[in-house]
């Protein structure tokens, strides 16, 4: 990890380089949670965020993760900025690179635009989320709360389950966890769960009755409801009676299965408050250690830079 | 105009079956006689070591003129092909405003007369506005110079328009060229549906939106005996479908690009905004079976689709680059190097791919050295190396996905019309 300039995707990162994230977010989970246990390590440095995508938890725990390292932080508000006027993307971080921060975190909607950026930029980039690409940070704060959780990666069968073709989550979950050596099964109807993923290294259901019981871990995607109307699927209420987690079909899963979902949740539609809520979830633990995992990130990249 | 003469080259002419060393004499603007001559001629052209043969004929140029002249512009684009080779150029109709009435075409004829390089045919849009509903004027576009009918950028998605322009087109004589591409089945797709897609998260398309397309046009020029060619085939069940539909008598041509017959989906790997192209890169089971389409025949002939941009358009994500790729100046060198020399064509069907094959496509009296001939003659080194440089072509455009390739070959003497063309 310390002789690389960029964090964009966990396809070319080594299960060794993974390991070596989650071990040193680990070590940040307290600085994670109290202001009065931060951390130094960048300081006098300058983090920019440019979220051209809205985000709630993401865009807050980068910042947060930077100035709890001591980092000088400026979150840029993309819609407000002179891209309403239709500057280019390579305008606006040839502008934003002149000025001379260490780290650009972006997020996009155009698959591969971090990959460009970095191509065009003297700073570090940090990939918070690609188009339906990847969302590397999401994955490796997954990764830490499976770990923490259960003990271990390997040899655990992941369910992940609902829009896996549009989920930058899922590609990067996909990739860390293979890498790390579990077993996954993506899930959802034909339409949002391509065959062409099983060549990825992923067994594909369509029938979440009868592989839930098979999962010591399982991922809810949020349904996008925009993709209704798309001939993608129906309705929400026939997704939801096949492919929704709740009290009934918990019944089907081990006792000690891990319920995760990154966030946001449509309550009641791939997920019902009492399994979001319950003694199985672990989706609030998934945002503390986001803000750990990005802290180990920008903390590692940094030591390149100097 | 003076006679040249030229001599000691390997004359190729496929309409011919010549394929030996010979002289060509040229008087006025016509091809006189090809054989070892004692004649003289004002202008003598050593061809020693060349290949001599009818000038190259592209059916497939953007030119973008009228209307995006930051891209190309007629004179620029003639010139474009001047450097590549080709005497002969089909400008594509998808201009803004298009080439949809007789005095559009006009304009473009008048253009490329002034600009006085290749020779270039207007094609004419076959829908007003390419909106795929009502036929545009096709007899007075005719008698305007269009030399053929396509709506390409875009697919007559109505069966029942296409039918009727297969039908009314038979007025004309001219052939109706269709880009085959269900814009349902293409849908937010970006690049081939397969793996590299999966792995790079773009939207796909699958070959379906092309296969079903060629399905209908095929089912559709069987029926109304219309005259019909399918531009850009990319896909192996195209080319099968093809082959077939001519097994059985359907009056039907076909060409593919360069960058179809030799590269892959795998280059759009880095998000590579020059590897964007409709239709997309194939698989390299597609490229395999389309040089055996060219090979055969079923494919008549190669054509570019020189398609440039100016640099702001690719220089961007990967969702919003403009698709298209420029090849007026790559075509020849890239041909020779992967296909000639690569063993799947011969020289002779190279060049028949490139001249006689396009000119009965078009129905034109082009792409031959028989006596009476006009004299458009390309004079090729086979064996001239060089690397890609887009820095140093003649097109304004610049996104070319061969940057960097190491070929050989090159188009040195270009004549259009009996005169010496520069670009």
């Amino acid at each position: 990890m310390w002789n690389r300039k960029h964090l964009l995707g966990l396809s070319e990162l080594s299960a060794g380089d993974i390991t070596e994230i989650l071990d040193l977010a680990q070590h940040y989970r307290a600085a994670a949670l109290d202001e009065r246990k931060a951390a130094d390590t960048l300081r006098g440095s300058r983090v920019m965020l440019m979220f051209f995508e809205n985000s709630t938890r993401t865009r807050v725990s980068f910042e947060l993760a930077a100035q709890r390292l001591g980092a000088h932080v400026t979150a840029m508000q993309m819609e407000a900025s002179s891209v309403k006027k239709g500057e280019s993307l390579k305008d606006t971080v040839w502008t934003i690179n002149a000025m001379g921060p260490d780290f650009i975190v972006v997020r996009h909607s155009s698959s591969g635009a971090p990959w460009q950026i970095a191509s065009w930029v003297g700073a570090s980039v940090v990939n918070a989320g690609d188009g339906t690409h990847e969302h590397p940070t999401q994955a490796l704060l997954d990764l830490l709360t499976i770990r923490q959780r259960k003990g271990r990666i390997e040899g655990l069968r992941v369910g992940i389950v609902g829009d896996i073709a549009h989920s930058r989550v899922a590609r990067s979950d996909l990739i860390g966890l293979a890498k790390l050596g579990a077993e996954v099964v993506l899930i959802g109807p034909p339409t949002l769960v391509p065959e062409a993923f099983a060549r990825m290294g992923a067994e594909v259901s369509h029938d979440f009755d009868n592989t839930i019981h098979q999962c010591d871990v399982l991922y809810m995607l949020r349904i996008q409801r925009e993709r209704l109307g798309s001939q993608l699927f129906p309705s929400v209420r026939e997704y939801s009676t096949f492919y929704r987690l709740d009290a009934q079909r918990m019944q089907r899963a081990k006792p000690d299965v891990l319920v995760m979902h990154p966030g946001p949740m449509n309550r009641g539609v791939e997920i019902t408050p009492e399994v979001a809520d319950g003694p199985n979830s672990a989706i609030l633990e998934q945002v503390s250690n986001g803000v750990a995992v990005r802290m180990a990130v920008l903390d590692l990249l940094y030591r390149n830079r100097r | 105009m003076t006679d040249i003469l030229i001599r000691n080259g390997r004359v190729i002419c496929p309409d011919q079956k010549i394929d030996h060393e010979a002289d060509v004499l040229i008087r006025d603007d016509r091809i006189a006689e090809i054989g070892t001559t004692a004649a003289s001629a004002a202008e003598v052209i050593d061809a020693t070591g060349k290949i001599v043969c009818p000038g190259l004929i592209d059916m497939h140029v953007h030119l973008r003129e009228p209307g995006d002249r930051e891209d190309e512009t007629i004179a620029s684009g003639s010139a474009a092909a001047i450097a590549g080779g080709f005497t002969t150029i089909l400008a594509m109709p998808n201009t803004d405003p298009p080439v949809d009435n007789p005095a559009a075409a006009e304009f473009v004829a008048s253009r490329a007369r002034q600009a006085d390089l290749a020779t270039v045919l207007p094609a004419g849009a076959i829908t007003v506005g390419r909106e795929g509903k009502e036929l545009t004027e096709m007899a007075l576009m005719s008698l305007a110079g269009v030399a053929a009918f396509t709506d390409d950028g875009s697919w007559v998605a109505s069966s029942n328009v296409m039918a009727k322009a297969l039908k009314y087109a038979k007025l004309t004589g001219l052939p109706i060229i269709s880009h085959c591409e269900d814009p349902g089945l293409v849908g937010s797709g970006v690049m081939n549906a397969g793996m590299v897609a999966v792995e790079l998260g773009l939207p796909g398309v699958g070959r379906s939106a092309e296969e079903a397309a060629v399905a209908r046009d095929l089912v559709l020029a069987g029926e109304t005996g219309g005259r019909l060619h399918i531009t850009h085939v990319s896909t192996a069940g195209s080319a099968r479908m093809i082959r077939e539909a001519k097994a059985r008598g359907v009056n039907v041509t076909a060409d593919a690009t360069p960058h179809h017959l030799v590269l892959t989906d795998e280059c759009v790997r880095g998000y590579n905004t020059c590897a964007r192209v409709n239709p997309p890169l194939r698989r390299q089971e597609d490229v395999d079976a389309l040089r055996e389409a060219v090979r055969d025949g079923t494919i008549d002939c190669i054509a570019s689709d020189h398609a440039p941009h100016a640099a702001h358009k690719k220089e961007c994500e990967f969702d919003k680059a403009a698709p298209g790729v420029i090849g007026l100046e790559t075509t020849l060198a890239v041909l020779i190097t992967e296909l000639v020399n690569g063993g799947i064509l011969t020289w002779p069907e190279l060049i028949a791919r490139l001249t006689i094959g396009p000119a009965r496509a078009l129905g034109i009296a082009k792409g031959t050295l028989r006596p009476g001939a006009d004299a458009d003659v390309t004079i090729i080194d086979p064996a001239a190396g060089h690397v890609i440089d887009p820095a140093t072509f003649v097109s304004t455009g610049r996104n070319c996905p061969f940057a960097g390739r190491s070929v050989t070959g090159r188009a040195e003497i270009v004549i259009v019309g009996g005169a010496v063309k520069s670009a």
